[in-house]
C-alpha cells in the first residue's frame, strides 16, 4: 500500500501546485522583484497562506496542452474585442429594443473545473452572462442578448458548447477528450 | 511622435471607447441583466486596451507581469459579480419577461415552485428556488 500513499501525496501536491505557482507569480509581479531570493520567500508566504486560508481542492483534469493554451488565449482576445464592439452597436442602434433570451446550454463534461471555467468565459465575452448553474446535469442557465429568434437561441447554445470544446482540448481531461473526439468524428460522418 | 506613441493613443482612445460603451449601455439598455452586459463587459477589452498603453509609454520587463496581473484579477472578478447581480436580479422584480425571446430556466424554476419537485438532486436552481418563491412571479 505504500506506492498508493506516495501517489495520493504526489497527486495532493500536484494539485496544490498550480494555486502556489499563480501565489508566486502574484508576489513577483506586485513587488516588481523576480529575484530568487524574493521568489523563494513569496513560496514560503503562499505555503503559509494557502494553508491557513485553506480551500477545496480543485479536480483538475490531469492535463494542459500549451500550444492549445496559446491558441485558446488569441482566440479569446479576438472574440472579446468583436463582441465588445457588437454590444456597443447594440446599445446605439437597438437600445430598448433589444430582446433577450435565457437559454438552457447542457455542457458535456462534469467536471466543475470545467464547468466555472466555461462559465467565466463565456461571461467574459460580452452579450452573455451565467444566471444560474446546475451542478447536477451540468447545465449553464445564460443570459444572452440579442437573441430574438429560436435559431439565434440555438447559434448561442453551439457558441457556448464550442467554448466548452476549446476548453476541453485545452485541459479536459483525457475521458472528455476522447468523448470529444468520438462526437467530431460523428457529425463529420453525418454532414455528407 | 514616434509609432510607439501612436499605437499607445490608438489604445488609450479605444479603452476610453470601452469606456463610453458602458455609458451609452447603461442608458439605452431597457432592463438589469442587459445594463449588466453593458457595464462590465466593454471594461474587459477597455482595460486591457489601457494597460498596453501604459505598457508601451513604460517599456519595462519589470512592469509586464504587474499589468498582467491587474487584468487577470479584473477576469477573474467581472464575471462573479455579474453572475451575483444577474442571479438576484432574476429571482426579485427586477425581471422583464417581455424582454425575453425565450426564457428556459423560468419553467425550470416553477416546476420546482409548483411542484416541490427536486429537479437532478441538488442543482443549484432547484436548491435556491424554494426559498425564493414569494418573489418570483411578481409580473403576473
Amino acid at each position: 500500500m505504500r506506492g498508493s500513499d506516495q501517489g495520493a501525496i504526489w497527486r495532493a501536491l500536484l494539485n496544490r501546485l498550480p494555486l502556489l505557482a499563480w501565489l508566486v507569480v502574484v508576489w513577483g509581479a506586485l513587488w516588481q522583484d523576480f529575484s530568487p531570493g524574493n521568489l523563494a520567500f513569496g513560496l514560503l508566504i503562499s505555503v503559509g497562506v494557502s494553508s491557513v486560508f485553506y480551500l477545496p481542492p480543485v479536480e483538475l483534469g490531469g492535463r494542459l496542452n500549451v500550444l492549445r493554451a496559446v491558441v485558446f488565449a488569441l482566440w479569446f482576445l479576438k472574440e472579446v474585442s468583436v463582441a465588445s464592439i457588437e454590444v456597443f452597436y447594440w446599445a446605439v442602434v437597438k437600445g430598448p429594443r433589444i430582446s433577450n433570451a435565457i437559454v438552457a446550454v447542457p455542457l458535456r463534461s462534469r467536471s466543475d473545473l470545467l464547468m466555472t471555467a466555461t462559465g467565466h468565459v463565456l461571461s467574459l465575452i460580452p452579450g452573455s452572462l451565467v444566471v444560474e448553474v446546475d451542478r447536477g446535469t451540468s447545465t449553464l442557465y445564460v443570459h444572452a442578448m440579442n437573441a430574438p429568434t429560436p435559431e439565434s437561441v440555438e447559434k448561442v447554445r453551439r457558441g457556448i458548447q464550442d467554448i466548452e470544446a476549446r476548453l476541453i482540448r485545452v485541459m479536459g481531461s483525457r475521458a472528455d477528450l476522447a468523448a470529444l473526439k468520438r462526437e467530431a468524428a460523428a457529425n463529420v460522418k453525418e454532414s455528407p | 511622435m514616434s509609432v510607439i506613441d501612436i499605437l499607445s493613443a490608438i489604445a488609450l482612445l479605444g479603452g476610453a471607447l470601452m469606456s463610453l460603451a458602458a455609458a451609452v449601455g447603461l442608458l439605452r439598455f431597457p432592463d438589469l441583466m442587459s445594463r449588466m452586459h453593458a457595464a462590465t463587459k466593454p471594461q474587459v477589452l477597455g482595460l486591457f486596451l489601457m494597460l498596453v498603453a501604459v505598457g508601451l509609454q513604460m517599456r519595462q520587463w519589470a512592469l509586464l507581469p504587474a499589468l498582467l496581473v491587474a487584468w487577470l484579477f479584473q477576469l477573474l472578478t467581472v464575471p462573479v459579480s455579474a453572475h451575483m447581480v444577474g442571479r438576484a436580479g432574476y429571482r426579485s422584480k427586477h425581471r422583464r419577461p417581455e424582454l425575453l425571446s425565450t426564457d428556459d430556466l423560468h419553467s425550470v424554476v416553477e416546476a420546482v415552485v409548483d411542484g416541490g419537485a427536486v429537479i437532478d438532486g441538488g442543482g443549484g436552481a432547484a436548491k435556491a428556488a424554494p426559498t425564493s418563491a414569494p418573489t418570483m412571479n411578481p409580473d403576473h
